[in-house]
């Protein structure tokens, strides 16, 4: 019987950091036992617990992409006892990784149709797993519009900034790169909140799922613009974050309702979380 | 279906053959109550109680165990990686548990051991465990197992049930596990001819003695939000105290906490019971808490308990009359009259 608890050993290959507040790192994590890769197959949108041994576990979204091979990435926001110890680890030191756990983005569904990506601040780590995804090659051709608004505070809190400029140059994806505010006089690109852009940049609806991943103020006045722009509650997709200890639906934390975060999410559709009680 | 009689007398002889087989645990009294502990003799086994004050729950989920072991030595070719803790899943019997808390069992396994995944330490404890049960014929003023579906004479979550018949136990094999523990046993007679009735008297007795106090049936049909938003959880959190003794005390309550403890170079990564009764059970790093508010966390154990297994499982309500929550209740929540009112409820505009 295999232990669910029981995290792959991996070694820390590099530490990036991404943002200027410097609260935001991302590690690249190899397997040290390459069976463990194998098993460890996950899909975008899935997430995992970052094991460090005395500290304990967290659970954070996958952000490489399953196309990516021979590592796996995770950008971390520095919060509590685990996340800072891990911010000051360094490349070549153990840790454990536990997953792939939870559901994924509705990939078989995705098929065929236009997708709009909508993402605010550091909540754009599994966004990126499914960008990366979709613009394989071998993927791309599934998928119609790819069409992506993403902002942070400043320019300097965006995420994945060299990637980023990269699709910017693509013609088989809409780049729509906002920040709230900024003096940089060489900014090229949008101001304004995520909402706000949204609305101005007005993606289709038709033949269209919205995925849509943020700090909740930024869903809160995200979801009346698609619904304006006639997204279906089916059809607008959103992950979500819970407290989460186990992450395969046993230690009882993160539930809503009669659904558990970890296990029968954490991607939930709007009209799916519509028939939840109000309680995340 | 093997059927025995064992005069009192005989009782410890038997637990003694179970013990050299295999490990025995049951309940012992020690300090002020009935603890479920393991035997070290036959003679400290004591069937005299009604619901021991904690579930013997903890047989198979430990209030705090051990899972993983590690080393953070910095000259450890291994530190860092974990591994199992050692346990001992040898083969053992827990004699004397009650058939409400042997039906709990069946109820927590179903988020235990689940197609996707397998608690691996709660499924080999099942799996090398023989539960010997005995039927209640005396219930608590606190019991309503009848109203759960379940009930004091309720075998089929145990492996052995034994009657108290007065003079002497019959003991009755509900499962091939229990045939075989009983075909081994030596010194037993054969049940005389007229147990039969005389059990189903003792039986009828003791289920009526607790009636049906709601019906459970009525929960599925609910609707969850609307259960949810219900008016009357203000009155019902108004009087608790969010000190988790239900939690602990139940035998359905399952939740737990995952904790590192590092001694020196050596650590462990532990799980302990949690309770969804505290703020911390569901507090974010952020600073959010989805339940920050008690009437929250007292309306989620409660609906937990009696709507959302219900819901996902279609395994009956997460409850099994034991009544412990109810005994014990430092301020008088009682489940059952929650119960009524969650069947009950009619969410009208005022």
């Amino acid at each position: 019987m295999q232990n669910p608890y029981l995290p792959y050993p991996v070694r820390i290959d590099s530490i990036i950091t991404e943002t200027e507040d410097g609260n935001l790192k991302t590690f690249k994590l190899v397997f040290l036992n390459a069976e463990d890769e194998e098993r460890f197959r996950y899909v975008p949108g899935q997430f995992a617990e970052l094991s460090v041994a005395g500290q304990g576990e967290v659970p954070i979204g996958i952000a490489s992409s399953p196309t990516e091979k021979g590592f796996v990435t995770f950008t971390v926001n520095k919060v509590g006892r685990v996340t800072s110890y891990l911010h000051n680890m360094k490349p070549g030191a153990i840790m454990g990784l536990r997953g792939p756990l939870g559901n994924w983005y509705p990939w078989d569904q995705l098929e065929g149709k236009n997708v709009v990506i909508i993402g605010g601040g550091f909540a754009f780590t599994t966004l990126r797993s499914s960008i990366v995804y979709m613009l394989e090659p071998a993927n791309r051709g599934r998928f119609g519009d790819l069409t992506v608004v993403y902002g942070a505070r400043t320019p300097n809190m965006l995420l994945y900034k060299d990637e980023l400029a990269a699709w910017e140059q693509r013609d088989d994806i809409r780049m729509h790169i906002t920040v709230d505010a900024t003096s940089d006089p060489n900014w090229k690109y949008n101001v304004g909140f995520v909402p706000a852009i949204t609305q101005q940049k007005a993606p289709g609806s038709e033949n269209a799922y919205a995925i849509v991943c943020g700090p909740p103020i930024m869903i809160k006045f995200t979801l009346p613009v698609l619904t304006e722009l006639g997204f279906p509650p089916e059809r607008i997709i959103t992950s979500l974050e819970m407290r989460m200890k186990c992450g395969i639906g046993m230690c009882g934390r993160c539930n809503i309702g009669a659904e558990y975060v970890c296990k029968d999410g954490p991607v939930f559709t709007l009209k799916q979380l519509s028939g939840l009680p109000n309680e995340y | 279906m093997t059927e025995i009689y064992l005069p009192k007398d005989g009782l410890a002889a038997m637990v003694e053959q179970f013990m050299a087989r295999c490990r025995v645990f049951g309940p012992v009294f020690q300090g002020q109550y009935h603890e479920f502990t393991q035997l070290t003799r036959a003679q400290g086994l004591d069937l005299n109680y009604q619901n021991t004050r904690l579930s013997p729950k903890a047989l198979f989920e430990p209030h705090s165990e051990r899972m993983f072991e590690y080393s953070v030595a910095k000259d450890d070719p291994q530190a860092d990686i974990l591994r199992e803790a050692p346990k001992d899943y040898s083969p053992r019997v827990i004699f004397g548990i009650r058939p409400c808390d042997a039906y709990a069992l069946k109820l927590v396994d179903v988020n235990f051991d689940t197609p996707q995944f397998r608690d691996p330490w709660w499924v080999k404890r099942r799996e090398t465990t023989t539960l010997v049960g005995v039927a209640c014929n005396q219930p608590c003023a606190t019991c309503f197992c009848t109203s759960v579906g379940t009930g004091p004479f309720d075998g089929t979550a145990l492996d052995v049930l034994l009657i108290d018949m007065g003079e002497g136990f019959i003991a009755e094999s509900c499962s091939a596990k229990g045939e075989e523990l009983l075909a081994g046993l030596s010194g037993v007679e054969p049940a005389p001819a007229e147990s039969g009735e005389k059990i189903a008297a003792l039986k009828t007795a003791a289920e009526g003695s607790m009636g049906i106090q709601f019906r459970m049936e009525e929960l599925a049909g609910k609707s969850s939000t609307e259960l949810f938003n219900a008016p009357f959880w203000d009155e019902v959190q108004f009087s608790c105290i969010n000190c988790g003794t239900c939690t602990f005390l139940c035998p359905t309550c399952w939740c737990f906490d995952v904790q590192d403890e590092v001694s020196g170079e050596q650590g462990c990564r532990l799980r302990i019971w949690d309770s969804c009764m505290y703020p911390l059970f569901t507090f974010h790093g952020s600073g959010h808490n989805p339940r920050n508010q008690k009437l929250q966390r007292v309306r989620q154990r409660f609906m937990h308990k009696l709507k959302y297994y219900v819901d996902k499982y279609a395994n009956g309500v997460a409850c099994v009359g034991c009544g412990r929550c109810v005994q014990f209740c430092p301020v008088n929540i009682d489940i059952r009259r929650v119960a009524g009112m969650m069947t009950a409820s009619c969410v009208c505009p005022v």
